[in-house]
């Protein structure tokens, strides 16, 4: 079974943000949220500056589920992390506890709601029942794993940057980059997200909710 | 400081390529960098790290956040045992004091006549602060604890649609809280400055823990009540500070703060909610007499004698109170008292 992961290489990252403009026209996200962002440290200071594109990791053990009070995230077998915006409150605790900042929230103030939380679906629309109908697509935008593609950002990238796919491989890829190119940055989020080895932790996805 | 951290890291990271090989094995988990074409970005033990971004989310040019993990904990484990335990160890201490100590009566009995002591401006705001404040606390619980009660017997979708309307009314409960919390210290703060007599009540615990013991000669208020004043007060403000906080999210402050915040509202809800637990016992079931205070607003001459005999003399001097009538009548007739 596959695990879906994410991997910025900050060696190659341009902070071209094609990767944040091919996620916001594809799942056709609102104004003034962003499923994904470049971040650029150092910024500014020659020979030191890298970028990387963050958005939600769909972490093996992903907070934001563990203190969801209404727990409407499940995990798929591929753990793939969503959540069902038809029970989410829209209470902003997925954020606070999120170590990426990947949650997003229409409104800004807590009177009446923050409105339905809104994050990376790692392009695999909502999480019962993906009938890529356009209730679905308004939702949570466009299911391109259902139709065998990997998420548009990565396959946008024009540095080839930001790999997704199976944990196991993209490993392999960024392996080998380092012993081709000599160096190996660490991989932003990587441990964070998946676990404290090298390998991952132990997967169990999170679980599926009943009815 | 990390920032120090973070610079100092980017300074020093000019060590010797290592062979290749046993980069690959580690990678990409590996987070030290080791040559000089690496920048070391973050150190997933270290705080969090901050970026640029080009959006206008600036709190988006957080990086990583390992703080959230800590939140997390509190959220997922500490909150619901510092609610938990002092709610349900207050309710359980009240009890235990009820069936050892019994209920406080009226010493003399009731005498059957009243002396006013609460008014139609003081009850307004005695109940709604109380009103908003017991919704508040409750639909506050229905959220911490929801996933644990409420979801495994009414179910997910069931109880989205409570949590919604918890938090609305939450939320809404605020403003009505906070104005009665306004009148409370308009009028009552003037006869709750703690003076030299509170020490004598302090000392013996105002009589509370036995049969026998005197009453401590108390104005208006007893520093009992002068504590509960100030315990609702000072934390009632703190909990409505952070709760505005929380309803307008980094409006004052970044993801970090919020965290702070949130935790600060939670330990003094449940310090609140213990403290309130206490307070609803002694004005109902625990003491005789103490409910008409609030209720009608009228207490029986006697108890105003017995718990408050400095406040009574004040109202006897201004005509509120019947003088003529010192000697209780009632219940100290019965035999055997």
């Amino acid at each position: 079974m596959a695990r879906m992961t994410f991997l910025c290489d900050s060696g190659r990252c341009i902070e071209c943000n094609a990767c944040v403009t091919a996620c916001k026209n594809e799942h056709e996200v609102p104004w003034g949220m962003n499923r994904r962002r470049v971040i650029t440290l150092n910024d500014g200071d020659m020979g030191h500056e890298r970028s990387i594109s963050m958005s939600c990791m769909h972490c093996s053990d992903p907070p934001c589920a563990a203190v969801c009070p209404v727990d409407c995230f499940i995990q798929t077998d591929d753990g793939v992390v969503l959540h069902d915006k038809d029970t989410c409150i829209g209470c902003g605790y997925c954020f606070y506890a999120c170590p990426f900042g990947a949650p997003q929230f229409p409104q800004a103030t807590n009177y009446g709601s923050r409105g339905k939380m809104d994050k990376c679906t790692y392009c695999a629309g909502g999480p019962e029942g993906a009938d890529s109908s356009p209730e679905e697509y308004r939702k949570y935008g466009a299911n391109r794993l259902a139709e065998g593609k990997l998420p548009l950002c990565s396959e946008m990238c024009s540095t080839r940057s930001l790999i997704a796919g199976d944990q196991e491989m993209v490993a392999e890829i960024y392996s080998e980059r380092i012993v081709r190119r000599g160096y190996g940055l660490p991989a932003p989020g990587w441990q964070t997200a998946y676990g404290t080895d090298g390998e991952g932790a132990p997967f169990v996805p999170y679980g599926r909710r009943e009815s | 400081m990390p920032r120090v951290v973070v610079l100092t890291l980017l300074f020093v990271l000019w060590a010797a390529v290592p062979p290749a090989h046993a980069q690959m094995l580690n990678a990409p988990g590996q987070n030290t960098a080791t040559s000089q074409g690496q920048v070391e970005l973050y150190d997933p033990g270290e705080a969090k790290t901050r970026g640029f971004v080009s959006i206008p989310d600036q709190k988006l040019s957080v990086l990583v956040q390992p703080e959230g993990r800590e939140w997390r904990e509190w959220r997922q484990q500490t909150l619901p045992w510092v609610i938990g335990v002092l709610f349900l160890g207050m309710l359980i201490a009240v009890f235990a004091f009820y069936f050892i100590r019994g209920r406080i009566e009226i010493r003399g009995g009731p005498s059957g006549r009243k002396v006013l002591r609460f008014n139609g401006l003081d009850r307004f705001a005695h109940w709604l602060t109380a009103v908003s404040f017991l919704l508040l606390a409750l639909t506050g619980m229905t959220l911490t604890f929801g996933r644990t009660l409420f979801i495994p017997v009414i179910g997910h979708n069931a109880y989205s649609g409570l949590a919604e309307t918890s938090v609305m009314i939450h939320n809404f409960l605020s403003v009505p809280f906070v104005i009665g919390l306004v009148f409370i210290i308009a009028l009552w703060i003037k006869d709750n400055i703690p003076n030299r007599g509170d020490w004598q009540w302090i000392k013996t615990m105002g009589g509370l823990m036995s049969r026998e013991g005197k009453h401590v000669e108390a104005q208006r208020f007893n520093a009992g009540q002068k504590a509960m004043f100030w315990t609702i007060v000072l934390v009632g403000a703190a909990l409505a500070v952070t709760g505005v906080m929380m309803m307008t999210p980094f409006a004052a402050t970044g993801v970090g703060g919020m965290q702070v915040v949130h935790v600060i509202h939670g330990i003094l809800a449940g310090i609140l909610i213990a403290g309130i637990v206490a307070h609803i016992y002694i004005g109902s079931l625990g003491m005789e007499g103490a409910f008409d205070a609030m209720g009608n607003g009228e207490v029986d001459e006697n108890w105003a004698r017995e718990h408050h005999a400095a406040w009574y003399q004040e109202q006897v001097r201004k005509g509120h109170a019947d003088s003529s009538a010192t000697t209780p009548t009632g219940r100290h007739t019965v035999p055997g008292e």
